[in-house]
């Protein structure tokens, strides 16, 4: 895609509504010892959006991302994909749903099977797009060009076990693995958080790269506020199972409405402040 | 998994109870070949008898004289006397010395100054005091004890006797008498008798072969053990991965039944299961399958709580986006997670088969008794039969020793697996 047509593409008019949600509610347990993870949520979004879901731990994002991708059952609400209420009652369609939805996990030490040689992660996506049929060689082709895409060599990778990688190369695999999918949706969450300062650059950029590449929408979880302004075009943050404040990342960042987000944004550590100063400052003034 | 499979070989419990397991079934194996023949084959006319190489006197009576050897060794009088002037005898002699021993001229003796061990004491004292011409005060009946008990110990040091046996003549149709001279030097070459059996365990109350039946046993109950075990353990595992895969009222409804068998006590059930199959219907494999049936258990509950950590994994997540089925997905991506931890339950039902057939045997409640010999049916006759009032320590020691060491050395591959696959247990 040339530039031209990515900014055309992204644009706010030609936008058409991708995955969208009314009253999605997720209930945990019952009676006294019901939880209520997500509450009620709604919210549209677009194809080729890049969106950030921020909240602390235990606000509902990964049930929320869980129920989007079908793995767990949606206590209340409807969720539309491509405009049409998703329907996922068989495990036909299941397939077929996942075909254009897709994730990316937080931990990469536990996203593979450590039985399992980690081609057949690899050749399980192009089986699943229904490459079953090709010849070896065309497989290892497309193993081998998923893989340069991620700048690792397929060949130290064929015939290793999971456990022989770093979480780096582990991780940047997870997004060949998306390479070979295109799917239409991505759900990253928190690709970067168990990951090394040096290499959470490469794999974001990667994911950027691969964005811009298959024209996706990329849902991207995260707890830390400057990844998600650093990164994304909207920004949802969610407190308690709810969406407390969304908007363009320039908005909520530079202009903050709820208290929660302001917190949040305190939180981010600052590189020229020592910690303790900041933590101080958390308490006499919140940015306006 | 290779770099496991080196850390159970290296695992010193683990081959410790690998190599006890192996030299058994090696035993197993060789010890029929060996010695042939059917187990429950009663060979003896007596019961109890104790271990060692029996020959037949018959046959050592009837050597050729070629065949007889005659030597002149050391320390072969004392052996005689050690072995031939037995205990009941000796008291009788210190009764008499004690009682009779005082007479005109010749001093008395109190019972301190006799040891009854001392056989050489015993013999120059009898020799010194005694008078077959005396009657003192004795009954007939009494002093003939005495008399005879006089020729036995001279008996001990006859140099030549005659011994009579007889020979079943096939055409006359009655026993010829035969007599050879046997003399205290006379020698026979253990291997040239014509029939002999070793014995290493004696014979049980049936008069049978106890370390053929005990072999036998060994190879029935293992038998036993594996097929209980293995049953077990399939029921187990199949229930707990779905139960714990599937959930919801599938898992309800496992786990109702799981819950159900674990408050009814597994021996109860396993003792009115096997009495209402009946003793005739009851082979070894009968009660395997019945032992299987009730010890399902606790490894279904133990896989159903590993699979239902195993399920919400980004691994098993990852594989469902990759649209695989669920059968798939339990045996590649569950089953892997879960089978060393199957692998260690299957040893232990393995053990805890072989010692419920023991306790369901010693009950009376094993396999029927006319088929094959068990280590429970061992013990159950050992004890119906009294072996150990009448001192028949081989009867029942071997069959315990064995049991004992079949479960031991499992229990120590039970727990050599373990350290391996929980690292957390291991020691320093």
């Amino acid at each position: 895609m040339s530039s031209d047509n990515i900014e055309k593409a992204y644009s706010k008019e030609n936008r058409e509504l991708c995955l969208s949600g009314k009253g999605v509610t997720k209930v945990f347990g019952f009676g006294n010892r019901k939880t209520l993870a997500v509450d009620n949520v709604d919210f549209e979004f677009y194809t080729g959006d890049l969106i950030s879901i921020v909240g602390e731990s235990g606000s509902g994002k990964t049930t929320l991302i869980k129920m989007l991708l079908g793995l767990t059952s949606v206590t209340d609400g409807k969720i539309f994909f491509m405009g049409k209420e998703r329907d996922i009652r068989t495990r036909q369609k299941k397939k077929e749903y996942w075909k254009g939805i897709q994730a990316i996990f937080q931990d990469p030490f536990s996203s593979y099977n450590i039985f399992n040689k980690i081609d057949s992660v690899l050749l399980d996506c192009i089986h699943m797009r229904g490459g079953r049929r090709l010849k070896k060689k065309e497989k290892i082709e497309m193993m081998r060009e998923a893989c340069s895409f991620v700048n690792l060599k397929f060949d130290e990778m064929t015939n290793k076990y999971p456990f022989e990688l770093s979480g780096g190369q582990m991780q940047r695999l997870m997004i060949a693995r998306i390479f070979l999918l295109r799917p239409k949706i991505l759900l990253a969450d928190e690709p970067t958080s168990m990951i090394d300062a040096c290499s959470r650059a490469t794999i974001l950029d990667m994911l950027l790269k691969l964005r811009d590449e298959i024209g996706m929408m990329i849902i991207f979880i995260t707890h830390d506020m400057g990844l998600a302004y650093y990164v994304s075009d909207t920004v949802y943050i969610m407190e308690k199972g709810k969406f407390v404040e969304y908007g363009s990342a320039d908005e909520v960042v530079l202009n903050p409405k709820a208290e929660y987000t302001k917190q949040l944004l305190n939180d981010v550590p600052k590189i020229h402040d020592p910690w303790e100063f900041s933590r101080n400052r958390r308490e006499v003034t919140a940015p306006d | 998994m290779k770099n496991h499979i080196r850390q159970v070989l290296r695992s010193g419990k683990f081959m410790t109870g690998f190599i006890i397991i192996m030299l058994i079934l090696l035993l197993v194996a060789v010890y029929p070949l060996l010695n042939p023949g059917n187990p429950l084959e009663m060979i003896g006319y007596n019961s109890f008898v104790k271990p060692g190489v029996y020959f037949s006197l018959y046959d050592s009576l009837d050597m050729e004289s070629r065949h007889v050897y005659r030597f002149r060794l050391e320390g072969a009088d004392e052996l005689r006397i050690y072995n031939k002037f037995g205990t009941e005898d000796r008291i009788a002699v210190k009764e008499w010395l004690v009682r009779y021993g005082e007479r005109e001229g010749v001093p008395g003796l109190t019972e301190e100054e006799i040891d009854v061990d001392d056989r050489y004491q015993l013999l120059d004292l009898w020799w010194e005091h005694y008078d077959p011409t005396l009657r003192l005060g004795m009954t007939i009946a009494a002093s003939r004890v005495y008399q005879r008990l006089d020729a036995r110990v001279a008996g001990i040091f006859n140099l030549e006797d005659y011994n009579v046996y007889t020979i079943w003549n096939e055409e006359l149709e009655e026993y010829e008498v035969h007599q050879t001279t046997v003399v205290n030097d006379d020698y026979v070459n253990v291997n040239d008798i014509a029939n002999r059996i070793w014995l290493p365990l004696g014979t049980e109350n049936f008069g049978r072969d106890v370390m053929k039946q005990l072999v036998h046993a060994i190879r029935t109950s293992l038998m036993i053990g594996l097929v209980a075990g293995t049953i077990a353990t399939a029921i187990g595992l199949l229930l707990g991965l779905v139960a714990g895969y599937v959930g919801g009222i599938v898992d309800d409804i496992i786990m109702f039944f799981t819950n159900l068998f674990t408050v009814i006590p597994g021996i109860v059930l396993l003792i009115l299961i096997s009495y209402s199959i009946g003793q005739e219907q009851r082979g070894a494999m009968t009660v395997a399958v019945v032992i299987g049936l009730t010890s399902w258990i606790w490894t279904a509950r133990s896989v159903r709580s590993q699979v239902m950590s195993l399920r919400s994994r980004d691994h098993v997540n990852l594989s469902k986006l990759s649209g695989h089925s669920m059968p798939r997905i339990v045996v590649r991506d569950i089953l892997p997670y879960v089978a060393s931890y199957v692998v260690m339950a299957f040893v232990l039902q393995v053990s805890s088969g072989i010692l419920a057939e023991a306790g369901l045997s010693m009950l009376g409640l094993g396999p029927k008794t006319t088929d094959v010999p068990t280590l429970g049916l061992m013990m159950n006759w050992a004890m119906r039969y009294t072996a150990h009032l009448m001192g028949a320590w081989w009867a029942y020691y071997p069959v315990v020793g064995v049991i004992a060491l079949i479960s031991f050395s499992l229990n120590l591959m039970n727990t050599g697996l373990d350290q391996v696959f929980n690292p957390q247990l291991r020691e320093g």
